[in-house]
């Protein structure tokens, strides 16, 4: 896992940290970007961590490319010789698997999709070897995930399975990409799950919807005052199928105002995911549930 | 109160000298497309160069004023007119409380950016008070604006006052074939060889799917990638990466066949590849790109890059010193 440096145009580093996914290279990612941001490095405008790669924006009137670039590579060193820790948050994210308006959806855009007979998660569920949609969920909602990532959109979390890779849910996106897309749909594309915060057009296949808000411009949703996006990359989520009457009942608390997100934080070591990710899941979600 | 919008023409928009500093949370930077315009429009009206502004493309609005106001037009040739009655671009003129402000055809370019004195007074939002309306945020209740909406204008600087103009070699005004300077690099390497010839060869033209998004061009020859095993979660397609930033000015190449240049609202990451970056000098001659426009994109290093950004930083400050 050689790191691969690249000018964007006069006024972008890219940084490539691995051509493929992996939690060590988002983990990476994660601790170079943070580096540069407590390096106060001059001229520096933009930080994006992403999945396996990351992104400074810089302006060359202040910091030449050439130097932008020497000092990366200074922090790369110093990052590599990193704890592996990370002080975090992981949240509960209710989903409405299987939901009649995500479904309506891909029912419309269904002659864009390798499968037009069935849905998303039927199609999912078979090319992974589940045997039925619930047991697909089941896998799905069981082990946490990484924000790997925040983007594409305003808020919208990409997000990674803390899973061996062999568990890895994989499903290629819709053969053409739709033009519409439920607010707050539970997505999947290639190792990626993702939340769209906002509606709009997605390629990636459709599980359910959340009823929890995770992008609220006019910073009317209680614990989005603050800031109006709740995800940011190293966060984590756990998904927790509800029904009809669950996602109802949570509607019903969002539109009071009432609505508060189950969040814990914690500690999170690379290290100890190696050793075991189940023992680390079971520990993350003892702290999620006070367990 | 100051304006109210009687017509909104195709897309009319309040920006600024935009938002950067959320990019890492899908917020692009927003602002005008066309920044050197936008500062002009200000700057002849008496303003700070990055007050919020509209911008309007291809179509200009219909707006009564209901105050006096020094209004000035700059960017595409969309000729301004005040009670049907025209009025130079580029050069600031008056318009009296009740008068409507329209415009004729687009002559040149895409997009015009009318200053009004004072500055649009929409609420600063991120420190910015561009539009970026895929997330609703900022601008005008987050959105292009509507016949019906009326927006306040803030209070003008005595240094407001009509009659000022752009000396007509400092404006920029576009035509012809456009070239685009290109740093190859990103995801350069995995193209083949006769693909990175031919990219550059080619003349490609401005797509109808343009927008403040990016930029897709078709009309070149497919680009062929070279072979690999996929990358563990980059997807099946050749063109397809392990989802990462996207740089402003990037070019991806969904399939290898349109290219598609991102700009201000760009979407700030995802799965295809890129080739290179439109180097920061040229990103506002997109912005007054047409649709068919023909456009080459050309080869350029860092140290042509960077000399043209000087050269175009040395150009706002002759435009700047022509109106002080």
């Amino acid at each position: 896992m050689e790191p691969r440096y690249s000018f964007g145009g006069d006024d972008h580093i890219f940084v490539e940290v691995d051509e493929e996914m992996s939690l060590d290279a988002f983990f990476k990612s994660l601790s170079m970007t943070n580096s540069v941001r407590e390096s106060r490095i001059k001229g520096v405008t933009e930080i994006c961590p992403a999945n396996a790669s990351y992104q400074i924006r810089f302006d060359p009137d202040l910091i030449s490319p050439s130097d932008m670039l020497a000092e990366l590579k200074r922090l790369e060193s110093a990052a590599t010789k990193g704890d592996h820790t990370l002080a975090t948050r992981i949240f509960e994210v209710p989903v409405y698997y299987n939901d009649p308006w995500t479904h309506e959806t891909l029912m419309r855009f269904r002659e864009r999709h390798q499968e037009p007979t069935g849905t998303d998660l039927e199609y999912a569920a078979r090319i992974n070897g589940y045997a039925s949609v619930p047991d697909f969920i089941k896998a799905h909602s069981g082990a946490p995930w990484f924000v790997s990532m925040v983007g594409f959109v305003a808020g919208l979390p990409f997000l990674y399975q803390m899973v061996e890779r062999e568990k890895q849910i994989e499903a290629p996106k819709y053969l053409r990409p739709r033009t519409d897309t439920p607010k707050l749909t539970v997505g999947h594309g290639g190792c990626f799950g993702c939340i769209y915060s906002v509606r709009g057009a997605g390629g990636y296949q459709l599980f359910g919807v959340t009823p929890m808000p995770i992008y609220d411009p006019n910073q009317q949703v209680s614990y989005l005052r603050e800031f109006m996006i709740l995800f940011k990359p190293g966060d984590i989520v756990k998904f927790k199928p509800v029904d009809r009457d669950g996602y109802d009942a949570a509607i019903e608390l969002v539109n009071a105002g009432r609505f508060e997100p189950t969040m814990r934080s914690v500690a999170f070591s690379l290290d100890e995911f190696r050793a075991s990710p189940a023992a680390t899941n079971k520990k993350l979600l003892g702290a999620l549930y006070g367990a | 109160m100051g304006l109210e919008i009687l017509k909104p023409g195709l897309s009319t928009t309040v920006q600024d000298l935009g938002r950067p500093g959320y990019y890492h949370l899908g917020i692009p930077e927003s602002g005008g497309m066309d920044k050197s315009s936008l500062a002009a429009a200000n700057l002849l009206v008496g303003n700070p160069e990055g007050a919020a502004v509209l911008e309007a493309v291809f179509l200009g609005p219909e707006i009564r004023f209901d105050r006096d106001a020094v209004v000035a037009v700059s960017g595409a040739h969309l000729p301004p007119k005040v009670d049907g009655v025209e009025q130079p671009s580029w050069t600031s003129f008056a318009v009296k409380s009740g008068q409507t402000l329209s415009f004729g055809f687009l002559k040149s370019g895409a997009r015009a950016y009318i200053a009004v004195a004072g500055g649009v007074d929409v609420p600063l939002v991120l420190g910015s008070r561009s539009t970026y309306p895929l997330g609703a945020l900022g601008g005008f209740e987050g959105r292009a604006l509507k016949a019906g909406d009326r927006v306040k204008i803030g209070t003008q600087s005595r240094d407001a006052k009509p009659g000022r103009s752009v000396p007509a070699k400092l404006r920029i005004e576009g035509s012809g074939t456009t070239e685009l300077r290109v740093l190859p690099g990103l995801y350069w390497h995995r193209l083949t060889e006769e693909a990175g010839k031919t990219f550059f060869e080619d003349v490609w033209k401005v797509a109808p799917e343009a927008d403040r998004i990016g930029y897709r061009f078709r009309g070149g020859r497919a680009l062929s990638f070279a072979p690999r095993k996929q990358p563990f979660g980059a997807g099946s397609d050749p063109s397809n990466i392990v989802d990462s930033c996207y740089p402003y000015g990037s070019i991806q190449v969904p399939g290898g066949t349109e290219p598609i240049v991102l700009h201000h609202d760009a979407v700030s990451g995802g799965g295809y590849f890129m080739l290179g970056t439109v180097i920061s000098a040229d990103m506002d001659l997109i912005g007054q790109l047409q649709p068919h426009q023909p456009t080459r994109f050309v080869k350029v290093d860092m140290e042509t890059a960077l000399k043209a950004r000087a050269e175009r930083k040395a150009a706002a400050g002759r435009l700047k010193e022509s109106l002080s």
